[in-house]
């Protein structure tokens, strides 16, 4: 049996087939759904592809929270199926409160593009299961509003419950914390800035992604 | 009754401003040496119907809070002109 993921894709999505394709080498069953339905159909998870969904308008994630995929994905979320949302797919779970805190502005108001080492804080999350806490992973980021920030209490809370499941080596972009991936209080929902769909196959620069997509696709089959 | 709106929208102190800062250094470079606190926002213009300005002043509040605005980070003002009809 595979695991079928179902990748959102908003108008302005560019990553989703990307993460189909990984999706797809890892044994996994990926099936796009467009922002204007209403539900998921029989997937077993949900990926929240990279891009600038609708256009980023007035903040990236601001306008497609409200897209009507997107209260399957919060119910889907609630109850207890495992959400990735991967760079903008971060922005958009933010900006729909099924995680806490925002992304800004890069620091130094740089686009950020290149490889990013990772070290995994925490390997109970649907997104990290299958990797050990230490493991350092070099996987590419592509963004310009990636600073994660939030307020004292969030990050508190996010620190005391092993919720920042990975931070950046080296900071790219000014996230509070090193913050480059955090989860939910069920740690079924992920966002993280870094795009491991494109490390997940050596020819690429780096497969340091499959690790995180064999996890997403091994919560995906804990689920179903 | 018709209202024209002007929502400031700005980021939260304490929140890094690096459009602000940007801007900010570079002023001097074109002898503007006397400015400081450089804020950068956005302003969202539109016009309203609503009953009574209690009314108009309820749903921007809504408005703002979920969509304008993201309060994690910014914080808006509201500015509402009733239109004379």
């Amino acid at each position: 049996m595979s695991a079928s993921v179902a990748v959102v894709r908003f108008p302005g999505t560019n990553c989703e087939f990307d993460v189909a394709e990984a999706v797809t080498a890892l044994g996994g069953e990926p099936t796009i759904v467009f922002h204007d339905e209403v539900s998921l159909g029989s997937a077993d998870s949900v990926v929240i592809a990279g891009g600038f969904a609708h256009g980023d308008y007035l903040r990236p994630g601001a306008i497609a929270r409200f897209s009507p995929i997107m209260e399957a994905v919060s119910r889907f979320a609630l109850e207890g199926g495992a959400v990735i949302g991967i760079c903008n797919g971060f922005q958009v779970l933010c900006e729909s409160h099924l995680l806490p805190g925002a992304l800004q502005k890069n620091a130094g108001l740089r686009f950020k593009c290149g490889t990013a080492r990772l070290r995994v804080e925490s390997n109970r999350s649907a997104l990290t299961e299958q990797c050990d806490v230490g493991d350092e992973l070099d996987i590419p980021i592509n963004h310009f509003e990636g600073n994660y920030t939030c307020s004292e209490e969030t990050l508190a809370e996010l620190r005391d419950n092993d919720r920042i499941v990975l931070r950046y080596v080296e900071n790219p972009n000014g996230s509070v914390d090193d913050i480059a991936g955090i989860c939910n209080e069920g740690r079924n929902v992920v966002g993280l800035m870094p795009h491991p769909e494109r490390a997940c196959n050596p020819l690429l620069g780096s497969n340091d992604g499959v690790p995180l997509m064999r996890s997403l696709l091994e919560s995906a089959l804990a689920s179903a | 009754m018709t209202f024209d709106v002007v929502v400031e929208v700005r980021l939260r102190p304490g929140i890094a401003d690096p459009q602000g800062a940007t801007i900010e250094r570079a002023l001097p470079a074109l002898g503007f040496d006397g400015v400081s606190s450089v804020g950068v926002g956005k302003s969202i213009r539109f016009t309203l119907e609503s009953a009574d300005e209690e009314s108009a002043r309820a749903e921007l509040a809504d408005l703002c809070e979920r969509f304008l605005s993201n309060p994690v980070i910014e914080d808006s003002e509201i500015t509402l002109t009733p239109v004379a009809s």
